[in-house]
């Protein structure tokens, strides 16, 4: 099982081990890390799961989750819902920032 | 005011014929059964004939995700009320804007209540809020709507426009005519009493813009105001200048955080004296208030539903809703699919997963003051719970004429310290 770090806004870090093919949303939930609500329950409609996601890859934001993400001032580059994120074997090591707050 | 007219029974009428439109419904509290026969039978609904034209009722929870968020198909342009807008007054707001202008607008607007910001703010709301709780009579009867509900919501919609404090019912007024129009939501408004005060809303407003604009750089300015920060913008720098824009996002801003807020907050009181369960668990376990608040708002749902636009021929769940047909979605009836929430007629503070309710809408769209009201909520219960043992409801609520705004016109009580 891949093993991702996250780190709330304070700084206080989480190292969690995720299923494949969770939802990072739902890896943070299951873990009770505090800065992740999820609101909707996983559907990206609500935009309360914001992270920021070390190493980003380029990878492609599909419309929706770019229309919730744009609403959020402080979206940047590495901003993901991590709702949309589904666990893989790549992630073991990954470093997740929680932001400091949700809206 | 509160005797029952004739409401048809919903399960004894031919189910094309059901109109959750009326108002009626929620002015005698008396939706129930009309949305549980909606959600069970035919949750996509269309009702050929109504005071608002034809319209879709979309009425399970995930339904109303699915059309929430998707903008593309479901418009929230000209009005995300059932009713049209009336052609003297074409207020323009960003709630009823798609992308791109949508975005652009409600980015500026967003950083206001953020909530970084809401942390700074805090310290004020709780310091308002303690002062009017400390003005109330003890022992003796009278209406937590006008003392409380509407006071504390003026004051804290002042706060957040840096508006003179001493008339902060003016905002209270605004918002009444605004969302209470018989076109828009089957309320009872006046519609020249409601044009003259909109016009009066623009007017003050526009003079306190241009006023705030001369003293921009003296920086006495609060870091908290909403119309320095729309100032401050560069897509909305000159809102001033198209009116019908600035009404329209005023409006927006003051029904947003006045309808909503004070009328949880009366809601909450009732809620608790409707389940003294409830009530008990909250004087055991104060700890519970963050969830109780929003099983409160939930509980609530304070605006009952948001309007969209079919912008092509859409088939969904196996009915054809064609273009330019207006399509409802009642969060009040999906805070009630019992596929979502389990016991979603019940009001318990310590549910699990509170969060997951549709009262804020999703998507795009969705509200944008949702902290700034948790906080406001959370603040007033921390300190009721401080001064009082029991807010006693004493007499039945009188509730609002309206198929868009859940509320309260009076609820009699008397506190017990």
């Amino acid at each position: 099982m891949p093993k991702i770090t996250l780190v709330e806004f304070d700084g206080q870090a989480h190292v969690v081990e995720a299923e494949v093919g969770q939802s990072l949303m739902q890896v943070a939930i299951d873990n009770m890390v505090p800065g992740i609500d999820g609101d909707c329950g996983g559907a990206c409609a609500c935009g309360t799961c914001h992270c920021f996601l070390e190493n980003r890859a380029g990878d492609d934001i599909d419309p929706l989750e770019e229309s919730m993400l744009s609403m959020r001032p402080d979206r940047n580059e590495r901003s993901r819902l991590s709702c949309q994120i589904s666990v893989s074997e790549e992630m073991d090591g990954a470093v997740v920032r929680l932001p400091e707050f949700q809206m | 005011m509160n005797s029952i007219k004739n409401l048809p029974d919903p399960y004894a009428m031919p189910i094309d014929e059901i109109d959750v439109s009326d108002a009626s419904l929620y002015k005698f509290d008396a939706w129930r059964p009309y949305f549980a026969r909606l959600r069970s039978e035919d949750p996509v609904h269309y009702k050929a004939e109504s005071p608002f034209g034809p319209f879709w009722s979309i009425t399970r929870f995930e339904d109303i995700v699915a059309v929430d968020t998707n903008h593309q198909d479901f418009s929230s342009e000209p009005a995300i009320v059932i009713g049209d807008l009336i052609e003297e007054l074409p207020i323009e707001m960003f709630i009823a804007m798609d992308p791109p202008k949508h975005d652009d607008q409600r980015r500026a607007a967003q950083p206001v209540v953020a909530p970084k910001n809401l942390v700074a703010m805090e310290g004020l709301i709780r310091s308002r809020i303690t002062k009017i709780l400390d003005s109330l009579p003890v022992g003796e009867e009278f209406n937590w709507v006008d003392r409380v509900s509407i006071e504390l919501t003026a004051q804290m919609l002042a706060t957040l426009f840096d508006f003179p404090l001493e008339d902060c019912r003016k905002l209270t007024y605004w918002s009444d005519l605004a969302a209470g129009s018989p076109e828009v939501a089957g309320g009872s408004v006046d519609q020249e009493e409601r044009i003259a005060g909109l016009t009066d809303c623009l007017q003050t407003f526009s003079a306190i813009w241009h006023e705030r604009k001369l003293e921009k750089n003296s920086d006495s300015a609060g870091a908290l105001d909403l119309i320095r920060l729309l100032q401050s913008d560069p897509s909305t720098e000159d809102l001033v200048d198209r009116p019908m824009e600035f009404l329209g996002n005023l409006i927006l801003l003051i029904v947003g955080g006045n309808d909503t807020t004070r009328n949880s907050i009366t809601g909450g009181v009732l809620a608790l004296n409707q389940n003294p369960g409830e009530y008990d668990k909250l004087r055991a376990n104060p700890e519970l208030i963050p969830n109780m608040v929003s099983e409160i708002i939930r509980w609530q749902t304070p605006l009952m539903h948001m309007r969209r636009t079919a912008t092509r021929d859409v088939e969904f769940k196996g009915k054809l809703i064609r273009k330019g047909e207006k399509v409802v979605m009642w969060y009040l009836s999906g805070n009630h699919d019992e596929t979502a929430i389990e016991n979603a007629d019940s009001f318990i503070i310590d549910r699990p997963n509170a969060r997951h309710h549709v009262s804020f809408g999703f998507g795009i769209h969705r509200c944008m003051g949702n902290r700034l009201g948790e906080m406001q909520l959370r603040v007033l219960w921390e300190e009721i719970g401080k001064r009082f043992k029991n807010i006693e409801v004493v007499g039945e609520p009188v509730r609002v004429q309206s198929n868009f705004v859940r509320g309260y016109e009076s609820l009699p009580v008397v506190l017990h310290t």
